[in-house]
């Protein structure tokens, strides 16, 4: 298990002083000490984490957020904000000694702008509340991570949160147009709007996927796009994850770029089958989703060239739907599949990482070894499009020691990941979970300039402490510069 | 005159700039130096040229990834690319000529710092959204890098992000990733005729809300329709409203007959088939209409798609400006004549004043050095912006040596 910062003994004992203080900003039901009430607020979609928070907070204006950021600026207290609690890297888990400031009631669309193809909404409104607010004109949210029913559009910024249409569509900074951010002092700041590109430096895309670190975010605008005229599926089938690889690879290498492209590998197909009952085939190592959207005409020529590419690379099941109905049963398994996992196992625990799609086979053939080494099973969704291998590790955390061998389990894999081109996290964030990994993928000077960036933000180091960074350097330590003063001799730098 | 440092691998960048971070001198830092003029003017006695530090290291057309050294030729990029029939799928603008230097010039490093975008921004984004990873030096002198070669991560911060657009003034770009696409398979552009501005806004946001995924939306008024380098466009002999559409052929075929249906209630339409349509696109993306407007400051305005005919049309009302629409109405280029108070501005207080009631920023693009020295070019920032932009500039460049000045004075 992974070690959170001491909590600091002062700060807990002047509880009640702090909670009076916060109540004086945040009237009425705002401010939560009771422990009963607390313990809603523990955990996020990472639970083998639990820490009640020393007080819990929901403001419901900027000003508010603003007034107890400054608070708790003024008076040395760490913050940890939290939006719907559906984080699972422990992102939201709160501290001891720290406040956790719920963003749960900024939950309005403020304006659905067709003109310009936008919606401004608070910070808590849910990802499919987006689609929702717009549908009814034939517009959607494109990033749709599979949480989207529950999540909130703020905790998709500070995770850059994707879904299976990220190839096509972007991830979550490829979609945001302005926030309203609010800083640690309590300064407000405003960056973006619903033009194109914001101007100055990019904050918008620093913001994203920050993870809480850098500011409290009260607002966003996020791109809306017209839905597709149709859409259909193709289910395939492999004998070995090697082909349905190969598939992916020459779809791409034809120019094709799916809607959605995402594998399942035996034990996952198994476990969606049982639980919802697709009509997937059980004989197949392998299996792909394949989707095409656009104008029919186009749909269905895609359908056929990929249905050709697909028999070239092995596929002995092709299945293309020819209903919505049809689609969306082949979707059915593919989107119940943690659930489905979640049947046949007590426990698992799900991992996020990124690999260049090449390297598939040689990751799910490390995978399956690893499996037998730690005595855990385990069954592989992968979002082939972009590369992003969500393992699902099962365990049972009533046996001694299994957490513990699932977590090592993890982070090997996570390594092999890094060891492979890819990265420790795709969607899920750093978090708690994968904080102490950070040193495989980053040496201590990629780190220490992240954390410079931090400084500019929030120098006392008070949002959201003992998340991504292995450890928090001083800033005026990192912000010392080490030189020896020195002529230009440089014999070797070429110059003019 | 200056001295230039030229190094040939990342270890030499990390040495000049830490010689000039302990000296606190000030470095220019430039790829191929085609862009020299975009920004307020940098007087520096060192500079640092990026053009040996040279080559793709990494291209694997099916993992849809490219990595190469920032001072590659984009010539060179493209070539690679095109070989392969994939591209840059935001389209970089080609701005050299704008300041003198020949077409195509230019590095890939200078194309990410400017964080460039063609017409498809509407659709694919900006060379921001492309970036997937970086080694670069901080203004420390210290080597670090960022990212990766996948499109999925958030392993730490997205300093590709902050970097794209940071006109090297927070580090200097060694190695780059980004993301590649497949060349659509055919491209094909609808025309409307005679609009007005506010007409053409309505036709291109129609165009943008219907389903057809339109990948670029440019409305040309009269004057400028009549210098474009395509005939089918000029002799049109009005103002010209254009729509693209690309994709697989039968695709293509289907969403051009039916945008032009959609719009025909508009005005009269007429289609541009590949490489006439090419052609347009690229006199749009590079501003070649705008090229040779002589005693103009060239400014770029970037505001929500809607407002774009309005502000257009504020600006008109005071000046003799030349202008055109890109992004749906998001992007003005805008040729505002050096005369009257614009003599000593360059129309920063009309163009920006024009901006209030809508949000967006203008960038003030070419305009003789004085004039960049004296106006801001980048939109000013309010107070909060502005501390943020500094205390985030200190953090990579403490001494303030890379490219000082060059976005924001004193900065």
């Amino acid at each position: 298990m992974l070690r959170m910062p001491e909590p600091d003994q002062a700060v807990v004992s002047r509880r009640e002083a702090i909670a009076e203080a916060l109540r004086a900003i945040v009237p009425g039901e705002g401010v939560i000490v009771d422990e009963a009430a607390l313990r809603a607020y523990e955990s996020d979609g990472l639970t083998a984490y639990r820490q009640p928070p020393l007080i819990a907070v929901l403001p419901q204006t900027t000003e508010q957020v603003s007034e107890v950021l400054r608070y708790c600026h003024e008076n040395h207290i760490k913050v940890v904000p939290r939006g719907a609690g559906t984080s699972l890297s422990g992102g939201a888990l709160p501290l001891a000694d720290g406040i956790l400031l719920g963003l749960g009631k900024f939950n309005r669309i403020l304006d659905v702008d067709f003109a310009n193809r936008c919606v401004v909404a608070q910070p808590g409104v849910t990802n499919l509340g987006i689609t929702d607010a717009v549908a009814r004109a034939g517009f959607y949210y494109a990033p749709d991570p599979s949480s989207q029913i529950a999540c909130s559009v703020g905790g998709n910024v500070a995770e850059n949160s994707g879904g299976v249409h990220c190839l096509k569509y972007g991830l979550t900074t490829n979609n945001v147009l302005g926030l309203e951010i609010v800083l640690i002092d309590g300064t407000i700041l405003r960056v973006g709007g619903k033009h194109l590109d914001a101007g100055g430096y990019d904050i918008l895309g620093l913001m994203t996927g920050s993870e809480g670190l850098l500011g409290v975010v009260t607002e966003v605008t996020l791109r809306i796009l017209k839905s597709p005229e149709t859409a259909r599926a193709l289910l395939l089938g492999f004998p070995s994850s090697e082909q349905a690889g190969d598939c992916v690879a020459a779809v791409i290498g034809a120019g094709i770029i799916a809607g959605g492209m995402e594998m399942m590998d035996r034990p996952a197909i198994h476990a969606a089958e049982d639980f919802v009952h697709a009509g997937y085939p059980l004989d197949v190592e392998a299996l792909l989703i394949v989707e095409l959207d656009g104008p029919k005409a186009e749909v269905d020529h895609l359908i056929e060239q990929v249905s050709a590419i697909a028999k070239a690379s092995g596929a002995v099941t092709s299945r293309a739907s020819t209903s919505e109905e049809e689609r969306l049963t082949f979707w059915a398994g593919r989107k119940a599949a943690f659930p489905a996992v979640g049947r046949i196992s007590p426990d698992y625990y799900c991992m996020d990482g990124t690999i260049p799609r090449g390297k598939l086979p040689i990751v799910l053939g490390r995978i399956r070894e690893m499996s037998e080494t730690y005595g855990l099973r385990v069954a592989n969704v992968f979002h082939a499009g972009d590369g992003n291998l969500h393992p699902l590790i099962l365990y049972d955390a009533n046996e001694p020691d299994e957490l513990d061998r699932a977590e090592r389990f993890g982070a090997e894999i996570l390594k092999l990941c890094v060891e492979v081109g890819g990265v420790l996290t795709g969607e899920h964030g750093v978090g708690v979970e994968k904080r102490d990994l950070m040193g495989t993928m980053f040496s201590e000077a990629d780190l220490n300039q992240q954390q410079r960036v931090k400084c500019a933000f929030d120098p006392d180091a008070l949002l959201n402490p003992g998340k991504v960074f292995p450890e928090l350097h001083r800033c005026a330590e990192l912000g010392r510069i080490h030189v020896h003063r020195g002529q230009l001799p440089f014999p070797d730098l070429p110059r003019f | 005159m200056s001295t230039t440092f030229r190094p040939e691998t990342i270890e030499q960048v990390a040495e000049a700039v830490s010689w000039a971070a302990a000296e606190e001198t000030p470095l220019e830092v430039i790829g191929h130096g085609s862009m020299r003029g975009f920004g307020r003017p940098v007087q520096t006695g060192y500079e640092i040229d990026l053009s040996a530090l040279s080559g793709i290291t990494l291209y694997e057309p099916d993992e849809l990834v490219l990595s190469a050294r920032a001072g590659t030729p984009m010539a060179e990029i493209r070539a690679a690319l095109a070989e392969k029939n994939q591209h840059l799928a935001f389209e970089p603008a080609d701005l050299g000529p704008l300041y003198g230097a020949a077409a195509g010039a230019g590095s890939i490093g200078g194309v990410l710092a400017c964080n460039l975008a063609g017409p498809r921004r509407i659709k694919a984004g900006a060379a921001r959204d492309h970036f997937l990873g970086l080694h670069a030096v901080s203004g420390r002198g210290e080597a670090y890098k960022s990212g990766g070669r996948v499109v999925k991560n958030v392993t730490g911060y997205d300093l590709c992000k902050l970097l794209a657009g940071s006109h090297g003034t927070l580090s200097v770009l060694a190695e780059v990733t980004v993301k590649v696409l497949p060349v659509p398979e055919k491209t094909r552009t609808v025309l409307l005729h005679g609009l007005d501005d506010a007409g053409a806004g309505t036709a291109m946001q129609r165009a943008m809300n219907s389903a057809h995924e339109v990948s670029g939306a440019a409305h040309l008024p009269a004057s400028v329709a009549a210098v474009i380098g395509v005939p089918r466009v000029a002799e049109v002999g009005a103002a010209v409203t254009a729509v693209r559409v690309e994709g697989p052929g039968v695709s293509v075929d289907y969403r051009c007959a039916t945008l032009r249906r959609e719009l025909a209630d508009l005005g009269e339409t007429s289609e541009l088939h590949s490489d006439n349509s090419r052609l347009l696109w690229e006199e749009v993306r590079d501003v070649r209409p705008l090229l040779s407007a002589p005693d103009t400051a060239l400014w770029r305005l970037s505001v929500p798609p809607s407002a774009g005919p309005a502000v257009a049309a504020r600006i008109a009302a005071e000046s003799k400006a030349l202008y055109y629409f890109d992004w749906s109405g998001g992007l003005i280029w805008l040729a505002l004549p050096l005369v009257g108070s614009a003599a000593a501005d360059a129309g920063a207080a009309l163009v920006r004043g024009a901006l209030t009631a809508s949000g967006g920023h203008a960038t003030l693009i070419r305009a003789p050095a004085e004039l960049r020295a004296a106006v801001p070019v980048f939109q000013p920032q309010d107070e909060p912006s502005a501390a943020l932009t500094a205390r985030v500039k200190d953090s990579f460049d403490p001494n303030r040596v890379l490219n000082p000045g060059r976005m924001y004075a004193g900065l």
